[in-house]
């Protein structure tokens, strides 16, 4: 798990494969309340959640698939689909508001061409609104894959998406 | 001679750039043939300083800040001459920002190396465990009962009251649990506990095991604060190790260990009971109470669930005792609060102080006025559920009471400031918007209330029907505050209705007068 609290590498890209996932799975079922645990195992190794994990971790846990389902929908973290190479997340939530993190925001979505909350056309980059990474006194913030920027300027924005979009 | 500099490794001094002034610091020791050791500290939470290294001198620590990795060949030179440099800020502790603060909860944080066990001992830590060991659990409960404790987290709830209730159930499986899902804007207090003063979570987390006789503790962190967990998990390694978890905490007779659990980005899992869902791998949905958590929790136990900073004010009250934390502070209101200053402020950082300062202190006094310069125009107190406060009522004691009889919180303590260019409509509208976006979905008023919410707001701010359209939002803030079981419908409609009265002009109506501007 520790693993994947750091760096700014680029994001994994295994392939779905069951056994891989059974394995993942499995890993986790000492722990008490392990669905969450799965959830995040399976999305550190594969980048998502795949369809197909769902009925696999219901069996294994002797819950109802919908039961999965609903869980994996329910947490704004969990991706149905893999993102792009890169993540980038821009702190949208009030103290980054009163920075002037709204057009930043507005300028970024511009720069890659989609809106908040999906991937540039060449899969380089996915753009998520985050609700605070705790930076607020250093606000606005952002975080590339596992690192965190603070005093987010235009400047600085640019440099962040010229690096992911590399 | 070694020279011993100190560079906090906190999220928040790594965002502005701490890691590359390290290495820079590192290679120009190098070149100038230092020996440098260089400890990682968390933050002392003067954020506009940050980056800021600390040099050990006779008289105590020196800090330089802000520093850039430019600054690192000049700065290494003014060091060892113990020269003027346009960055040195004099010692640590007298930096009046610093100096002014009562730092109870804070006061290793920035100080010490929050990966070491033994760093922690030798500043006073692990002593409020010892005397709780001493005094035996029944006393433990009733010296956090005395100090006058209340939640941390923002509901206020006495925290001894609430262990005294779970230790009084019979001996069974019990759950400590932590609550560091800090999702408030405006908040980081603890994110900077965890990252820079672990083991005195840990710590508080042992003790009220041992008060209310649970073996198992977990500390749910926000999937949004990875390098809280990994330090937080990197000192419960070393707690292990060092005896203060395990089969016989610190050489006793009790049992207690724990872990941490990474939440998935959902702002309601900060609301207990939706917590304890999201601990047991569900949907994190809110319970209704009864049966409260201190009867039925994690897993239908009894279960102590607490902030971080409820938890981390325990050692310093059963080291000290529950009357000396108790006089601090003012009313009902006792001790110490971490109040955090964000958003568009000049000094903004983590300012802990007895109850009973004012608003108007804090974000002029302490946070200087805006960082942009302009007039302050309205201030988010107690994160996105929190009421926006104007200057008129900046009288405002900090205290829990006070701002709850003028229809505002003070939450986790968290101030936003927004300078004279904040649309209030736009403000209101965002926290419906916020509510619509994670609201767990269990009760109507908030899973529906809150996106017709945004559209009202949209008509009024379109100037359609605006009387009739003011009267619908204030009827469904009313629907959302009293038809919700948690706060996050229940208390959407502070931000909402606080913005519609104290700055009405942003909502196209004309301004309201008030006497104390």
């Amino acid at each position: 798990m520790s693993t994947m609290h750091q760096g700014s590498r680029q994001q994994s890209r295994v392939l779905w494969n069951k056994d891989i996932a059974l394995t993942r799975i499995r890993e986790c079922l000492d722990r008490e309340g392990p669905l969450l645990l799965i959830l995040h195992a399976l999305q550190e190794e594969f980048g998502y959640i795949d369809q197909a994990a769902e009925p696999l971790i219901a069996e294994t846990l002797n819950i109802t698939r919908a039961e999965v389902h609903g869980v994996v929908t329910f947490y704004h973290d969990f991706r149905r689909e893999p993102a792009g190479r890169h993540t980038l997340k821009l702190c949208r939530a009030e103290a980054c508001q009163a920075a002037g993190g709204d057009p930043l925001a507005r300028h970024a979505e511009t720069r890659l061409g989609v809106p908040m909350g999906s991937t540039a056309i060449d899969g380089s980059v996915t753009l998520e609104p985050v609700y605070c990474l705790g930076l607020c006194a250093i606000a606005p913030s952002a975080m590339l894959d596992g690192r965190v920027v603070g005093r987010l300027d235009q400047g600085r924005l640019d440099t962040l998406l010229a690096e992911a979009q590399q | 001679m070694t020279l011993r500099l100190f560079i906090p490794a906190d999220a928040g001094a790594l965002a502005v750039g701490a890691e590359e002034v390290a290495s820079a610091l590192g290679a120009a020791a190098a070149r100038q043939k230092v020996a440098v050791d260089v400890v990682r500290t968390g933050s002392r939470g003067l954020y506009w300083l940050e980056p800021m290294v600390e040099v050990q001198t006779s008289a105590g620590r020196v800090a330089y800040g802000p520093v850039a990795a430019s600054d690192a060949e000049g700065l290494l030179r003014a060091i060892l001459a113990d020269g003027a440099h346009a960055l040195r800020q004099g010692l640590t502790e007298e930096i009046p920002w610093l100096k002014r603060q009562t730092r109870l909860t804070f006061a290793r944080c920035g100080v010490v190396d929050p990966r070491s066990l033994e760093d922690y001992r030798a500043h006073d830590g692990c002593k409020g465990l010892e005397r709780a060991l001493a005094l035996g659990p029944a006393a433990t409960v009733e010296e956090v009962v005395q100090s006058g404790l209340r939640g941390r987290g923002g509901a206020g709830f006495p925290t001894g009251i609430k262990w005294r209730t779970v230790a009084q159930t019979p001996p069974q499986q019990k759950y400590i649990v932590c609550n560091a899902d800090e999702g408030d804007s405006g908040t980081f207090a603890d994110r900077m506990i965890m990252e820079g003063d672990p083991f005195v979570l840990i710590e508080g987390m042992a003790i009220a095991g041992i008060a209310v006789g649970a073996t198992k503790g977990y500390v749910y962190i926000r999937s949004e604060y990875p390098h809280a967990a990994a330090t937080m998990e990197a000192a419960i390694a070393a707690a292990r190790r060092g005896g203060l978890l395990g089969n016989r905490v610190a050489n006793s007779s009790f049992a207690f260990d724990m872990e941490v659990r990474v939440g998935a980005g959902a702002y309601v899992c900060g609301e207990e009971t939706s917590l304890l869902d999201s601990l047991e791998g569900k949907r994190g949905l809110v319970r209704a109470k009864p049966p409260l958590p201190a009867h039925k929790g994690l897993f239908g136990r009894p279960t102590v669930i607490n902030n971080v900073l409820s938890f981390a004010s325990v050692p310093i009250i059963m080291d000290k005792g529950g009357a000396f934390y108790r006089d601090f502070g003012m009313g009902k209101s006792r001790g110490t609060m971490p109040i955090q200053l964000a958003g568009n402020i000049k000094y903004g950082g983590l300012f802990e102080a007895a109850f009973g300062i004012t608003l108007g202190e804090l974000v002029d006094d302490v946070g200087g006025g805006t960082r942009s310069g302009r007039p302050v125009r309205a201030v988010q107190v107690g994160g996105p559920l929190g009421a926006y406060f104007p200057r008129a009522l900046f009288d405002t004691p900090f205290d829990y009471e006070a701002f709850a009889a003028r229809d505002g919180l003070i939450g986790h303590g968290g101030i936003v400031v927004f300078d004279d260019t904040v649309d209030m409509a736009k403000q209101a509208r965002f926290a419906m918007e916020f509510c619509a976006i994670e609201s767990c979905g269990k009760c109507t008023p908030c899973r529906v209330g809150s996106t017709r919410g945004v559209e009202v707001i949209d008509h009024i701010i379109r100037g359609e029907n605006r009387a009739a359209n003011t009267a619908l939002l204030e009827d469904l803030c009313h629907t959302l505050k009293f038809g919700s079981l948690c706060a996050l419908g229940g208390f959407t409609p502070y931000p909402v209705m606080s913005a519609l009265t104290y700055f009405p002009e942003d909502f196209g109506a004309p301004p309201r007068l008030l006497a104390a501007e």
